[in-house]
């Protein structure tokens, strides 16, 4: 094959249907990565990974109650789950002299295997809801979900869902985001001007169980949490500006979008992890060449001098 | 301007319980505007958890703050706190300038953004500290001095009547020690009144001019020269005050 045709291959194969699915993965990813790096700066990448489990028993118990795998009480019911994992931390970790890392340890394994259990005892094993479905996701099965008539072509009813989360997602993020920011930084402070500590962190948790929850059909449970972390991750790394980390962060989205599909037609690979693969790489890459510490950078050049005593001076004139 | 027997703060009965084992209890004391008093006593004797509390980031278990005669929770813009340098994440991805705006975010509703007047503030105050020339700087470059700077210009921006300040001499080069005394007294001289919370006794006669002295309760609250004496620090720091020999002869010249 000549390089020309690696490049359209997916488009030769897939058609608009590619379209479709960089569209899905990029509308799943973004939120993500916005509401992750957020809960980095808060040294909280593990309560997504978390709420990324324990969504699941209230998947399950909604499921059991409506008995249909599209209904929105399936998304009301795992929000709950993921805040009552958040809730259950913080419970275990004010009450017992258990540390938070071991309190979030507990919660997500223990509700994700209750679901597990659930699963089993009140659907039987002849159901829709598999896990196989529930760790690696069903986004590879996108084009054969039912499809929506807008604007001339039949767009898959998820990609649209997801692109409602991701614009709500985003809305949110400009509604708040000094808030956000502030009290990421400087918890105290924010306290002070009266916003409420226990308010911001469980609207974060809610929005991120929501988020979690929507994107859990689509990329399954385990794979949620690199989209939640990498992006974020990968940015810290390039940036010193928390505005410019989060627009690096939905590049990073889109790219792995990208070429999650081009890894997925090549290669005929799991997509959901062909896109996890793709944002890992770019990750390894931030690490390397991240514009303002990579690696890389630091064998060409000796390290810069220290800055304080000389610019101590100078503050004090 | 304010008159000058205004009381900036008052607490009655301020009782704060961390796990139920009390950490400070019953504490009255009625600061009058326009003073720079510092906050000593012992490690443990809840000096971050007094102001913490009067600035309601701590919940307190008992006991009511007033400032400037009228609840706390109402007269929030007229508070300004300085958390301790330690308790944020240096690595933040914000700049200098970042966090001087930060100062003015308490005044602003949820919608509105810091414009030309609230970046002009924060410009200004950063002036006043010396770190206007790093204000792109992301904050993880700076030396333990400048990134108190940063803190002070940060509350500068708040343009508050009472300050609550954790600590601002710790890990702080001798210059810019010196700069914060003296942005402190030009502070009191504009008629705000400041609350120190500092480490140091022996410095604490010289940089204040009212002193609280706590120990889980207050021991003693008033003038420097009133409550500077071996009795009263002795009574705050128990057997504790290896220094004292010292101190009484810094007390006795006074």
């Amino acid at each position: 094959m000549k390089t020309l045709e690696y490049i359209t291959l997916p488009w030769d194969v897939l058609g608009l249907g590619a379209l479709w699915l960089i569209l899905m993965a990029f509308f799943v990813a973004l939120p993500c990565s916005q509401m992750g790096s957020f809960l980095i700066l808060r040294r909280m990448a593990l309560t997504g990974d978390a709420i990324s489990h324990s969504v699941f028993p209230g998947v399950v118990i909604a499921f059991f109650i409506t008995g249909d795998l599209a209904s929105p009480w399936l998304i009301v019911g795992a929000g709950l789950a993921g805040l009552a994992s958040t809730v259950i931390i913080e419970l275990i970790h004010k009450w017992t002299r258990v540390k938070q890392d071991a309190a979030t340890g507990i919660s997500f394994t223990a509700l994700f295997a209750l679901g597990v259990v659930l699963m089993e005892l009140l659907l039987g094993k002849n159901v829709d809801l598999d896990l196989e479905c529930v760790l690696h996701g069903r986004l590879g099965l996108l084009l054969e979900e039912d499809r929506v008539l807008l604007f001339g072509s039949l767009v898959p009813m998820p990609v649209l869902v997801m692109a409602g989360v991701a614009v709500f997602t985003m809305l949110l993020l400009g509604l708040f985001f000094r808030v956000m920011m502030l009290s990421s930084f400087d918890a105290d402070l924010a306290a002070s001007y009266g916003y409420r500590p226990a308010v911001i962190h469980y609207g974060m948790m809610f929005v991120v169980s929501f988020i979690v929850v929507a994107a859990f059909q689509a990329v399954g449970a385990i794979l949620v949490i690199a989209l939640l972390i990498l992006p974020g991750a990968a940015a810290y790394l390039c940036t010193y500006r928390l505005k410019v980390m989060l627009a690096i962060a939905a590049l990073h989205a889109l790219i792995s979008a990208v070429g999650g599909l081009y890894l997925h037609v090549w290669f005929n690979s799991n997509m959901a992890a062909s896109v996890v693969v793709c944002g890992g790489v770019l990750f390894l890459l931030a690490w390397l060449l991240g514009p303002v510490d990579g690696v890389v950078w630091k064998w060409f050049k000796d390290e810069p001098p220290a800055l304080e005593e000389s610019s101590d001076k100078v503050g004090n004139r | 301007m304010k008159p000058a027997d205004e009381i900036a703060l008052e607490t009655h009965d301020l009782t704060v319980t961390y796990h139920k084992r009390p950490v400070l209890y019953g504490i009255d004391v009625a600061v009058p505007s326009g003073s720079l008093v510092g906050i000593v006593g012992p490690n443990g004797a809840g000096k971050s958890t007094f102001i913490k509390s009067v600035m309601g980031v701590v919940p307190s278990s008992g006991g009511w703050v007033k400032v400037f005669g009228k609840p706390m929770r109402e007269n929030l813009p007229r508070v300004g706190y300085v958390p301790q340098r330690e308790s944020v994440d240096w690595d933040f991805p914000v700049t200098v300038m970042d966090v001087a705006l930060m100062g003015t975010y308490g005044g602003l509703g949820l919608l509105r953004r810091p414009g030309k007047v609230e970046k002009r503030r924060a410009s200004e105050a950063l002036e006043k500290v010396g770190m206007l020339p790093y204000s792109n700087r992301q904050i993880g470059n700076l030396s333990g001095g400048q990134q108190q700077r940063v803190f002070l210009a940060r509350a500068l921006a708040q343009d508050s009547d009472l300050y609550l300040m954790d600590e601002p001499f710790v890990g702080v080069d001798a210059a810019t020690e010196a700069a914060i005394v003296t942005l402190l007294r030009e502070m009191r001289e504009r008629g705000k009144t400041v609350m120190v919370v500092h480490h140091d006794l022996q410095s604490a006669g010289e940089y204040f001019d009212h002193l609280l002295l706590l120990n889980m309760r207050l021991v003693a609250f008033g003038a420097v020269k009133d409550v500077y004496t071996p009795e009263l620090l002795q009574k705050t720091y128990g057997g504790r005050l290896t220094i004292l020999s010292e101190v009484a002869d810094q007390a006795a010249k006074l």
